[in-house]
């Protein structure tokens, strides 16, 4: 199995300002590691202020990190190439309804983001995002509506639809997976796993959600203050945790 | 004996269009000292249930109901202001989204002090306030807060999600209630935190025998610490009973797909195997199935379906469904 995304020794610290001369940091994130193959799903699971979501911006690059290395697919990654390698990763908010423009058809805004980001004529668009909706579960009229036409599952498929759009190799899912109502979330997890299975997407998925982790994730990192706690295969790390924390957060779930 | 004793409850929304019916025809009863739980999708009207009983719903809404009684009497023909003595004295609520519940210019000590009521009070006047204060020391630390003194002094946005909804609970408590209501509660927290305050529900329905309603989407969490358990789905009643023969043996196809799409309730179910999973999605308010709501989604809808069910019961276990999968009635 190729490795697709490697992180080294990810390191983050924000500043404050806390007075008029003097600076106060906060680590959110310290000497992170991980690995993630090619159709394979990693699952990070913490609390708040973990540094789950800071991880994800550094590997979107919303933001940059302070050292460490993250190499995809054995090239190193910096913010100046995020035109090249934005087809590569894509993010999925957690709320499908208010990451959406309510002003634009679906159909319009899969053909922003092939316009910004691919060389294909409009013919070509439009065949593009006929594909994607059909490989989603979608019609074709539903290039013609607004997100507000959408019920909430459907949402979630559009939000998914302009991730996949771009062909990537990993797609990231903060929370997205949470608020969904449980026969939704269950349509929603099908459709991933499908997904896997046909196209070997990797997921890296930030979540809350500890019993859905241990049905869909192969491995599994347990954030706690910006350090990573317990890493591994995900049934190794449920049934042996090392740290306190990652056991108690374990079991708070499971019994 | 019964502390609540709902039938046939039908909450209508008024629209230029008509009426639309949000909840239609529920029965939910709640014997004193009872956990039940409420589990529904969004728009099922979980909510709307919680807030009728509070009496709480604007005035667009129009609240029906063959019986609404509230130990023994019916709160929906009473005078206004004789109904809100009683639920104000019996009932309290805890609401969803704690942060955004509570009042955002006030410290938490004022807030904590409104909510107690001064007939909880003895002594003479001039010792109320400081009976007062020890009051919501006690409240705070009856919830699981330990540091009273910094949390007393600040404002609802300082303090995190989870603090807050133990505020919201110190508060509701406050009053010593007979039935306590919990809408969601544990949708902005985390797992850790999940735990800690099921326990404290449980903690309080043990001690001092308050009936809890607890309302929630996530079938696997109230499994887990209710007695007995209403299902929703659009606001019809699809299944109710207790709670270990429901998850045990669900009658109702909806019930059924909504047990067996969790991966906990499947121990036997490898990973990254797909789930089950209805068909279709929730249906909106405006365009409603007629008869049986869940029909176009359902896996064993027949022609009979279009006529809505009519609850059945078999030992202690009601349902309504043309079909049920008790596997031995097919008609």
């Amino acid at each position: 199995m190729n490795t697709l995304l490697e992180v080294k020794d990810l390191c983050k610290t924000y500043r404050k300002q806390s007075g008029w001369f003097s600076q106060r940091s906060v680590i959110a994130l310290e000497n992170i590691s991980f690995t993630l193959a090619e159709g394979k799903t990693l699952a990070i699971v913490g609390e708040t202020g973990s540094g789950k979501s800071t991880l994800a911006k550094l590997l979107v690059g919303i933001e940059k990190p302070d050292s460490g290395d993250i190499l995809l697919a054995g090239q190193p990654v910096k913010i100046s190439h995020y035109r090249q390698y934005n087809h590569v990763i894509r993010f999925i908010f957690q709320d499908a309804a208010k990451s959406l423009n309510p002003h634009q058809k679906i159909g319009q805004m899969l053909d922003d983001v092939l316009r910004f980001s691919t060389v294909l004529d409009p013919q070509q668009r439009k065949l593009k995002i006929r594909q994607t909706l059909k490989q989603l579960g979608l019609l074709d009229e539903h290039s013609e509506y607004y997100p507000h036409m959408f019920s909430g599952g459907q949402l979630q498929r559009v939000a998914l639809a302009r991730a996949l759009i771009l062909d990537p190799k990993l797609l990231i899912l903060d929370e997205a997976l949470t608020a969904l109502d449980p026969s939704l979330r269950a349509q929603i997890v099908n459709l991933l796993l499908e997904l896997q299975q046909k196209s070997g997407l990797a997921y890296l998925l930030i979540t809350n959600h500890l019993r859905l982790v241990r049905h869909i994730a192969d491995d599994l990192l347990v954030l706690h203050q910006g350090k990573a706690l317990d890493y591994g295969n995900t049934a190794h790390v449920f049934a042996h945790a090392e740290h306190d924390y990652s056991r108690k957060l374990i079991n708070s779930a499971i019994t | 004996m019964l502390l609540l004793d709902i039938k046939n409850l039908t909450i209508e929304l008024k629209t230029p269009d008509g009426l639309i019916r949000a909840v239609d025809r529920v029965n939910l009863s709640l014997r004193e000292g009872e956990t039940r739980g409420l589990v529904g999708e969004s728009g099922s009207g979980k909510s709307l249930i919680a807030k009728a009983i509070v009496g709480v719903l604007n005035k667009r809404w129009l609240v029906n109901a063959d019986r609404f009684n509230w130990c023994g009497q019916d709160l929906l023909r009473l005078p206004y202001d004789q109904q809100r003595k009683v639920i104000g004295r019996d009932i309290a609520m805890i609401y969803q989204e704690p942060s955004r519940s509570l009042d955002p210019t006030a410290a938490i000590l004022e807030q904590l002090e409104e909510a107690i009521p001064d007939h909880l009070l003895e002594g003479p006047w001039w010792k109320r306030a400081y009976m007062r204060r020890r009051k919501v020391i006690g409240l705070l630390h009856k919830v699981g807060v330990r540091d009273h003194q910094a949390v007393l002094q600040s404002y609802p946005y300082q303090l995190s999600e989870g603090v807050c909804q133990k505020i919201m609970i110190a508060m509701a408590i406050a009053k010593a209630p007979k039935l306590l209501i919990a809408d969601e509660p544990t949708t902005a927290l985390e797992s850790t935190t999940q735990a800690q305050l099921f326990r404290l529900l449980a903690s309080f329905n043990q001690l001092k025998g308050t009936s809890v309603l607890l309302i929630s989407h996530e079938l696997e969490s109230i499994a887990r610490y209710t007695q007995s358990l209403s299902v929703l789905y659009c606001g019809q009643l699809v299944e109710a009973g207790e709670t270990a023969s429901i998850i045990k043996h669900p009658y109702h196809p909806y019930t059924h797909a909504l047990i067996k799409s969790v991966p906990e309730f499947q121990p036997n179910l490898q990973p990254k195997t797909p789930l089950y999973a209805l068909p279709g999605s929730i249906p909106v308010l405006q365009h409603l199935p007629i008869g049986c709501r869940l029909g176009p989604r359902c896996p064993n809808a027949r022609k009979e379906c279009v006529k809505t069910p009519t609850l059945e019961r078999l030992q202690n276990h009601y349902y309504s469904c043309h079909f049920p999968l008790t596997g031995k009635k097919d008609v």
